[in-house]
């Protein structure tokens, strides 16, 4: 759809005086369409629908293209095998297929440990097509079917489980040394995290258990460091040394002889097991004597402690402050009360003796009061009227309360006609009457 | 277009490709990327559209279609363009020779004996039931082949095929447990064929497909442009098809057995079914080697009869007949209201495109830049009789893995009917003797949106250049016999032509005038400067044109920045 179509015809070449903006000029349209349809067929057609219902301008759709293209061709890459063959590794003897690299014999020695078994097989059928001993011989090479079968021995060792770990297990070309003092201490040991993380991570392979912790870096957590230490100082190894195994002689003459070589061997994997293990453990120590993360832990642990301790002794401290304060603020609360408590007793006091003189003033402008009406009497009153008036003004004055009192003293005080004076009393006695405190004609002469 | 029976996972689907004809059936799917036609179990690939029960065994194919000569009163034929239509719509010309179809309430069926008892009732059955039986087993035969059971198909059908002939076809494929992914257009189906193959370009073309079956042919205009097909016109014919051309072969051996023997072997249907069947074998014979031989056993009244027949012969006998294709093709290209000189591909396709004289006949009337792809003038050309259904197995691939409901979507109206270009689009350049000459960048009749990019020479010592972005069309230039007034044009290509004798000598000796397809400038739509281009450098002009017809133009000098933007 994109292709570029090249016409070897030539353009004219701008007339003298042609100005347009942006050097564009719009003249005319376009004159006119047919509606028709389309056949949805075809590759494009879908290409087409999709641009349409997605509402895609060409572009875009290129784009989406590209992507798509651009993933698959990543996949096939995977399977792709091709490294170039060293002259030397083409000479080799079958005989000594012990010593062969047999990741490099088929070719996949980028991979190593890494190779899947379908990489293992495709590349194998590549280099059985390659070096086939009939296609040599069809070339005029008879009898040349050695490198051949250094490829079958490897296809066997690396397709058999057993057999390639035991290969594994002594490959040196996948082994990574670990990281030299000049290499840790090039640029402040930047790299440190970088160079140890591809050392275990080679170590890694060897490992019975799965997930293998990765190393991590400088923002690693406590956890995954204490983590990866603990795996890797109880690290379960399935690494065997069998392929370094001498010759075992097998002709039936020897019998002896043979046992002690079988015996021999068992002891050296021992052995080798035994230092390879000591190997290891000597690698983490001294990965972990370097690391960074450690002390900074260690210091972040005493800087916790000791900030426990002190802010231990503040909080005794403020507590013991605190008590103190409350003891304080309670004796205080206790001697405020009873200031206060002997300051009412004495108000009261002096309220009551008050309140006493002041009954007794009111009941003396009670009794005034009655004196100043002449005890409701015309003319000089009798002496028994008089008495039965004070009577009732005490029976009133004891039936109602000093504040009462008080009232009606007001009422009457400033009082001196007879009339309005009895007549205050006579509303005085009738409430009382109405509440019920006094009864009818108890108090004859005040009604 | 598309109707298919829901229900149906993408992933679980397993499509092939289906051309179900009125003579002949074919399957295919796609095998690693190959197109496969799938044999059935009898050898064929072109597999006979008959169906035919004898002693209540059913028969399909190769092995029904013997039995027209035994048994053409249990032997059902030539039923495919029944399907979907009323009984007084049917031409039931070609079924006399096997069970006639008969009015059911309006509806076709057929009646014969499905049980092998003596005095079994004869039963009734409407076409769509033989027609889903015929699926079945065509079904049955891919799965087979291919060991897995085979859920889907996209079926070929002629262009004229009404809506409703097409819903009848999804019902009568849903009764045979078979999803109908698509139908697409058998002329469609036959271009898609030959794109399929790799060193095929995507480039804009005019392609005359003819599709020359046993009883009909079809001829369609399809514009290709930018890998979208669109069909400017089709023509269906039922006079000039491969019956025809047999019954050419049958008259001519009749008359042969009369002169010998007085007996007319046409009177008597067996005589004339065996007839039939031998004709089409030496016909298929003759488009092979140049002789045939054709020999029945007990023609007529116990006698054998044997004769042979060369091509010459043959097609001396058929030239009407024959002649009769050529024209069919002409009127089709006459109803798009283009040329001869316009067509770019002429694809055969059908089981009579396999005739030679068919495809020399094609050959003659197109100009040489035309290329005839049929097997007896292309080298390369694919079986014609499995063009269709190559390309209904190509995109039933394509399309095997959408769902129902995008399929749908895709090939519904809203998308497929799009606006197409009546005038081309083009840029003004230069001719050799400095003329202005239009060349074309976006043909007519493409379809928006579209996108063309164009790579032109700069002036020889570069500097600014003009780009007349202009439309145009063709017209055909008729340049009279004379040879005094030739233009040097003509007069080089004459040189050039001149070991190739046909063409010298119609232009020479037969004084036939010569003609050339030209572009004329139309009305300038914009123009736009590239300023100072090196020498020697290439300018490239894109042209895009959106659904509203808006027109976007780039220029740039091809590795030069910037460059000139426009829109109209």
């Amino acid at each position: 759809m994109t292709a570029t179509i090249t016409i070897s015809r030539a353009l004219p070449a701008l007339p003298q005086g042609w100005e347009a903006e942006k050097d564009f000029k719009k003249v005319g349209k376009i004159s006119g369409t047919t509606e028709r349809t389309i056949e949805p067929v075809g590759p494009l057609f879908l290409s087409h629908a999709e641009r349409l219902i997605h509402k895609r301008t060409f572009s875009e759709h290129d784009r989406v293209q590209a992507q798509e293209r651009a993933k698959k061709i990543e996949t096939e890459d995977d399977g792709e095998i091709s490294e170039p063959e060293d002259p030397m590794m083409l000479a080799r003897d079958a005989k000594d297929w012990k010593t062969q690299d047999h990741y490099a014999v088929l070719g996949i020695a980028k991979y190593r440990y890494k190779a899947t078994e379908e990489q293992i097989k495709k590349a194998h059928r590549k280099k059985v097509l390659k070096h086939h001993p009939d296609k040599k011989a069809a070339a005029g090479r008879t009898e040349d079917d050695n490198f051949f079968k250094c490829i079958q021995k490897a296809n066997e060792v690396l397709l058999d489980p057993v057999k390639r770990r035991q290969f594994d297990s002594i490959d040196e070309k996948a082994e990574v040394e670990p990281p030299s003092k000049k290499d840790l201490q090039y640029k402040d040991g930047k790299n440190y995290y970088k160079l140890w993380s591809k050392v275990f991570r080679a170590e890694a392979r060897f490992s019975n258990n799965h997930p293998v912790p990765e190393f991590g870096d400088e923002n690693s957590t406590q956890e995954e460091v204490e983590a990866f230490y603990d795996f890797w100082y109880n690290f379960d190894s399935w690494r065997s040394f069998e392929m370094l195994d001498e010759d075992v002689p097998d002709d039936g003459e020897s019998r002896d002889q043979k046992r002690h070589q079988e015996k021999k061997n068992l002891n050296a994997r021992k052995k080798r097991k035994a230092e390879d293990n000591a190997r290891l453990r000597q690698l983490v120590d001294q990965a972990m004597a370097g690391d960074v993360r450690i002390k900074k832990f260690k210091q972040q642990k005493n800087a916790a402690k000791n900030k426990k301790k002190a802010d231990k002794e503040a909080a005794e401290k403020k507590a013991a402050e605190e008590a103190k304060a409350k003891k304080e603020a309670e004796e205080q609360a206790k001697k405020e009360a009873e200031e206060k408590a002997k300051a009412d007793r004495e108000a009261n006091k002096k309220a009551k003796e008050a309140a006493k003189n002041a009954v007794k003033k009111n009941k003396r402008v009670l009794k005034g009061s009655v004196k100043d009406a002449n005890y409701f009497a015309t003319g000089d009153a009798s002496p028994a009227a008089i008495d039965a008036v004070l009577n009732d003004v005490e029976t009133v004055q004891a039936k109602i309360d000093p504040e009462e009192i008080g009232a009606l003293a007001g009422k009457l005080a400033n009082l001196k006609v007879a009339d309005e004076i009895k007549a205050v009393w006579q509303d005085e006695v009738k409430r009382l009457v109405d509440a019920g405190k006094l009864k009818e004609g108890e108090v004859k002469s005040l009604a | 277009m598309s109707a298919g029976k829901t229900g149906l996972k993408a992933e679980d689907r397993k499509a092939i490709g289906i051309t179900l004809g009125n003579s002949n059936s074919s399957i295919a799917y796609l095998k690693e990327d190959n197109v496969e036609v799938i044999a059935n179990e009898d050898g064929d690939r072109q597999i006979p559209t008959v169906l035919s029960y004898v002693d209540g065994d059913e028969y399909y194919g190769q092995q029904a279609k013997a039995f027209l000569v035994r048994q053409p009163k249990q032997t059902v034929a030539y039923f495919r363009d029944f399907l979907g239509k009323e009984f007084k719509d049917i031409d039931p010309t070609h079924n006399h020779a096997s069970v006639h179809p008969e009015d059911a309430n309006g509806a076709v069926s057929f009646t014969l004996k499905e049980k092998a008892e003596e005095d079994a009732a004869p039963s009734t059955l409407s076409v769509s039931e033989i027609t889903s039986r015929y699926l079945r087993r065509l079904v049955t035969a891919a799965s087979d082949y291919r060991g897995e059971k085979v859920t889907s198909a996209v079926i070929t059908v002629p262009t004229n095929f009404s809506e409703k002939q097409k819903s009848a076809l999804v019902e009568a494929a849903a009764a045979a447990d078979l999803e109908v992914l698509q139908m697409i257009s058998e002329p469609v189906s036959a271009i898609l064929a030959y794109n399929a193959k790799p060193e095929v370009a995507n480039v804009d073309k005019i392609v005359v497909v003819a599709d020359l079956g046993g009883t009909r042919s079809d001829v369609a205009v399809v514009a290709q442009r930018g890998g979208l097909y669109t069909i400017l016109a089709t023509e269906h014919d039922y006079e000039f098809a491969g019956y025809a051309l047999d019954k050419v072969l049958i008259d001519h051996f009749a008359k042969e057995f009369i002169k010998k023997h007085s007996i007319d072997p046409r009177e008597d249907a067996r005589s004339l079914a065996k007839l039939k069947l031998e004709a089409e074998q030496t016909k298929k014979a003759l488009s092979l080697g140049n002789n045939a031989s054709f020999s029945i056993e007990s023609l007529a009244q116990g006698i054998d009869f044997q004769s042979t027949i060369n091509r010459l012969r043959y097609e001396t006998v058929g030239r009407t007949v024959l002649g009769g294709f050529t024209r069919l093709v002409e009127s089709v290209i006459k109803k798009a209201g283009l040329d001869p000189l316009d067509v770019d591909e002429v694809i055969l396709s059908g089981g009579t495109s396999h005739t030679p004289r068919i495809a020399h006949n094609l050959r003659a009337i197109f100009p040489e830049s035309t290329s005839i792809l049929a097997p007896s003038t292309s080298a390369n050309a694919i079986n014609p009789s499995e063009l269709a259904v190559r390309g209904a197995a190509l995109q039933a691939s394509l399309i095997e893995g959408r769902e129902a409901e995008e399929i749908e979507q895709a090939t519904h109206p809203a998308v497929t009917t799009v606006p197409h270009l009546t005038n081309a689009i083009g840029v003004v350049s230069l001719g050799t003797d400095g003329e202005e000459i239009f060349t074309p960048i976006i043909a007519p009749e493409t379809s928006v949106p579209a996108r063309r990019t164009v790579r032109f020479d700069a002036p020889q010592q570069g500097g600014d250049v003009l780009i007349k972005i202009a439309e145009g069309n063709t017209h055909i230039k008729v340049i009279k016999p004379e040879p005094k007034v030739k233009s040097t044009n003509a007069t080089v290509e004459d040189a050039k032509d001149s070991d190739d004798d046909s063409e010298d000598e119609d232009s020479e000796e037969e004084e036939e005038e010569k003609r050339e397809k030209v572009w004329k400038v139309g009305s300038t739509l914009a123009e736009a400067a590239v300023r100072g281009t090196k020498s020697g450098a290439k300018v490239e002009v894109t042209i895009i044109i959106g659904a509203d017809l808006s027109v976007k133009v780039e220029c740039r000098e091809v590795g030069g920045k910037g460059g000139v933007r426009g829109t109209i």
